[in-house]
């Protein structure tokens, strides 16, 4: 075990974990932030994307100590009032199905369109490559992209 | 941070209505067709038929009970809206909440697309009874006739008047007014909110990341399980060691129970460390199977003299050795996990007087039974509550999961989180059967078709045919057979169970023959149910009209036959109730095929809510396209070959075709719409490859086929 002092969504948290936790689970278990989902714990679904830095990163992958001092953002910090121009996307295009994938969708989402705000068809579905949707909700959640990318 | 709260029915009721005020309306979701009845302390007292409610509270805020689980059909959202719809409520005020589980609840259950054909009319009935009893209200209170008065956006008028009061301020009045045995309902063309779009109520929730789902829960006190399970079908424990196991830091404890090594922990991460170390030893306990083993099996089973007979019309027999013509074919898929996104999970808290479930199940009812007879707790005793659920397919039909947390929960007298990992998901068995079928077609001199065989070859399915399908009753000589393989490994029911793979095989021998015959794959099939409707041969299950329309509306839709630079394939299947057909279009790029476009045509009689249907039948064409080209899991002794999103590939955003979407509009009630969509996606997709190649796929995926691995 470890004390690690992590900067998530612009407050300092504080945990005591063994120093390889990936991240998802320091945020799910130990911080109770669970809008950072479990799909697949192997960096091959998504559904754990967090920005760090700025960039998507699967969490369920990337240990706790290798964070330092980075700037940790997760779905429930991508803004205050849930009205992130991608968030407000998802729901004006109604993507959600089951909605288990869509936190992860968001977040590689609103990294690409930080990077990219005017990404074509192709730039899309290579950012999005990474991120699974077992139910199939991709025609909807490539059209929301598009849909925030012109508001922006 | 306990974000799902236990309810009870007592609870609920004390909360909406006896100490707010207002209008509260029991009635039964499923089951019965008994009226509507106002629940107050009278009528609670007495014994009380119904499984859900709508209140209207004094400030006009209208509740709406789900008692079905929610895993992304959107039934949270297309219920309310038919009871808004008769109630003529103002949809911003309705709120849709999720019910726990009661023992009256006679079919919460969400699977076979059944959630809408059984909810239909009581929902509607549910609104128009509350509009009815508010109406009455009103019309006492300005002393007029109730047919003089008008409702509209959650107000009721009185032109005459210009009186106008809002169903708030009437609730409470409407509360006394004695129930109408029977009340008129809407005439469907004046709608307003069914069959228009309406967005999902929970996406504000699930793009904030809210912790709706079962893996979300937590409660204070609980610890972590995972369970070690046998690696491979047909084994059983041998032995355990589990010291450096209960050694690792966090562990709480390792426990054997049945098959399973269950270790315990204070947190995920842990727990998963702790399995790692974990020394089990297996043996042998049935038969160790594999899919090279599978596939000689089926060949066998093809030519056993033993099947289940389970159709015959006429004489098959004769009509073959009399035919012009006979083609023979057959089609194979593999097993296939779930896959839903979120892993399997349960929370179980066992305690002396009373347990506690929490989690994301299809089928809570049952899963209760279930416990309540391995820990021989009687049922009352049991509440079960249920999350949102990260997807089902027909997995979490099943409560293996269920009954796990719950045992270990008695075990360790402790709240238990039971987790399943996703490589626990996928190898843990329940998978969607692999099957082989062979068709015989007896086409005469002039190309028609008269005599047709089917013979299924399953593992552990039953029955791996729908025999009273089309094209059943339009072939006067026609035998259907069945023979099945009991296997350890495990099945259940897969989104669309049989038919996602036998209308795969089905559609694509139906094109092989119109190819024999040499007509055109739409013209056949019309021809064939013209046949059935003029001289019908034994049961018929669909309805020849409602197949007919959707064939002829895809057709027209996608330009069928007149389009250059595309292939064109033809696909139409019925099933849970509704009819579909698509038509796949493909082009070839560098020497491979790719699909571009999938129209389809659904006719699943009224659309509730046409932003939830559009998305249901994207969904559907996705996973069906996607299952049918890349989705295998493979065994080698025992063992499934696949154990993670790294080595079982799934459809991506880039692989996706366009969808282009329609919907018969005929006014019949309501049919699921989950399911029906996916069957024919497979068959539209290999038949516009044929015609693209001329190369027919007769085995799933198509992805191992030598057409896209040229080497
Ligand atoms: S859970 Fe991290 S990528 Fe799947
Ligand atoms: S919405 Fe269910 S997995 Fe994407």
């Amino acid at each position: 075990m470890a004390a690690f002092t992590l900067q998530i969504n612009g407050k300092e948290y504080k945990t005591d974990v063994a120093a390889d936790t990936p991240l998802l689970w320091v945020l799910r278990d130990h911080l109770g932030l669970v809008g950072t989902k479990y799909g697949c714990g192997i960096a091959q679904c998504g559904a754990c994307t967090v920005h760090i830095d700025g960039n998507p990163v699967r969490s369920c992958t990337l240990p706790v100590s290798a964070i330092k001092s980075a700037k940790v953002t997760t779905i429930e910090g991508l803004s205050k009032n849930g009205d992130h121009p991608v968030q407000l996307a998802w729901d004006e295009v109604d993507v959600p199905q089951c909605g288990y994938c869509q936190a992860g969708q968001i977040m590689t989402a609103a990294a690409l369109l930080k990077r990219n705000p005017k990404p074509t068809q192709q730039q899309i579905e290579d950012a999005m490559h990474g991120n699974l949707c077992r139910c199939g909700a991709y025609h909807r959640i490539r059209e929301a992209i598009q849909s925030a990318s012109k508001k922006l | 941070m306990s974000t799902l709260n236990k309810t009870s029915r007592r609870d609920f009721i004390k909360i909406t209505s006896l100490t707010s005020g207002g209008l509260v309306l029991g009635f039964s979701w499923f089951g019965t067709e008994a009226a509507p009845v106002i629940l107050n302390k009278a009528s609670l007292a007495g014994d009380v038929n119904f499984n859900s409610y709508l209140s209207i509270a004094t400030d006009g805020t209208i509740t709406v009970f789900s008692p079905n689980p929610e895993l992304g059909q959107n039934v949270m959202t297309s219920f309310p809206m038919i009871v808004a719809e008769e109630l003529d409520a103002d949809w911003s005020k309705v709120k849709a909440v999720q019910a726990p589980l009661d023992k009256k609840f006679d079919r919460q259950l969400t699977g076979g697309s059944g959630a809408i054909p059984h909810s239909w009319k009581r929902l509607r009935t549910a609104g128009a009874t509350a509009r009815y009893l508010l109406i009455a209200a009103a019309a006492k209170k300005w002393n007029v006739d109730p047919g003089e008065c008008t409702t509209a956006n959650s107000f009721v008028l009185h032109s005459k008047t210009g009186n106008k009061l809002s169903y708030g301020e009437l609730a409470e009045e409407a509360s006394k007014i004695t129930v109408p045995a029977d009340v008129p309902l809407k005439n469907r063309k004046d709608f307003k909110i069914i069959g228009s779009s309406v967005k999902n109520v929970e996406n504000k929730n699930i793009a904030t990341g809210k912790g709706m789902f079962g893996l979300d829960f937590y409660r204070e006190g609980m610890v972590y399980a995972m369970i070690q399970r046998p690696t491979a079908f047909g084994t059983k424990i041998k032995s355990v060691d589990d010291a450096a196991a209960k050694a690792m830091p966090g562990i709480i404890d390792v426990i054997t129970f049945k098959n399973n090594v269950a270790v315990v922990g204070k947190s995920t991460w842990e727990v998963m460390k702790a399995r790692k170390v974990l020394k089990v030893e297996y043996e042998k306990d049935g038969n160790i199977e594999s899919t090279a083993g599978h596939n000689q099996l089926f060949i066998s089973m093809l030519n056993s003299d033993k099947p289940t007979e389970r159709r015959k019309d006429g004489d098959v027999e004769t009509a073959f050795k009399s035919a012009a013509k006979v083609i023979t074919s057959e089609y194979q898929c593999p097993f296939l996990p779930h896959s839903p996104m979120e892993p399997m999970n349960f929370f179980a808290d066992v305690r002396a007087d009373e347990v506690e479930l929490i989690g994301a199940t299809q089928t809570p009812g049952s899963a209760r039974t279930a416990v309540s007879k391995l820990l021989n707790i009687p049922e009352e005793k049991i509440s079960v509550t249920i999350t949102r659920l990260g997807g089902g397919f027909g997995r979490r039909l099943k409560f293996d999961f269920v009954t796990e947390a719950a045992e270990l929960s008695s075990i360790l007298k402790k709240p238990v989180k039971l987790i399943w990992s996703k490589e626990d998901d996928m190898t843990g068995g329940s998978y969607r059967p692999a099957v082989r079928y062979r068709f015989e077609a007896a086409l005469d001199a002039s190309g028609n078709l008269i005599g047709y065989k089917l013979r299924g070859a399953g593992i552990n399915v039953g029955n791996s045919t729908r025999e009273n399908n089309f094209p059943s009753g339009a072939v006067d000589n026609l035998l259907i057979e069945t023979v099945d393989h009991q296997s350890p490994i495990t099945t259940g029911a897969w989104r669309a169970p049989v038919t996602n793979f036998l209308a795969f095989a089905e559609q694509s021998f139906i094109d092989e023959v119109a190819m024999a015959a040499g007509k055109d794959p739409v013209q056949f099939r019309l021809d064939l149910l013209q046949k059935a409707r003029t001289t019908p041969v034994g049961a018929i299950n669909y309805n020849i009209d409602r197949m007919e329309t959707v064939i002829k509306t895809a057709a027209e839709k996608s330009g069928w036959g007149t389009k250059k630079g595309v292939s064109q394939g033809f696909s139409v299947y019925f099933s849970h109730q509704s009819y579909v057909a698509q038509v796949g279009e493909v082009v070839m790029k560098d020497g491979k095929p790719v699909l571009k476009k999938v129209y389809a045509v659904s006719d699943c009689g009224e659309v509730i809510n046409k932003s939830g249907a559009l998305q249901q039948v994207m969904g559907a064409i996705v996973d069906g396209y996607g299952h049918a080209m890349y989705g295998k899991l493979s065994f080698k002794d025992g063992a499934p070959e696949q154990t993670n999103f790294h080595n079982y590939r799934m459809i991506r955003m880039k692989e996706i075709p366009e969808v282009e979407a329609y919907f018969i509009d005929n006014g019949i009630d309501p049919t699921g719409l989950g399911e029906p969509a996916l069957p024919p996606t497979g068959g539209a997709v290999a038949n516009a490859i044929f015609k693209a190649t001329g190369i027919r796929l007769k085995q799933q995926p198509f992805i191992d086929e030598k057409l896209f691995n040229p080497a």
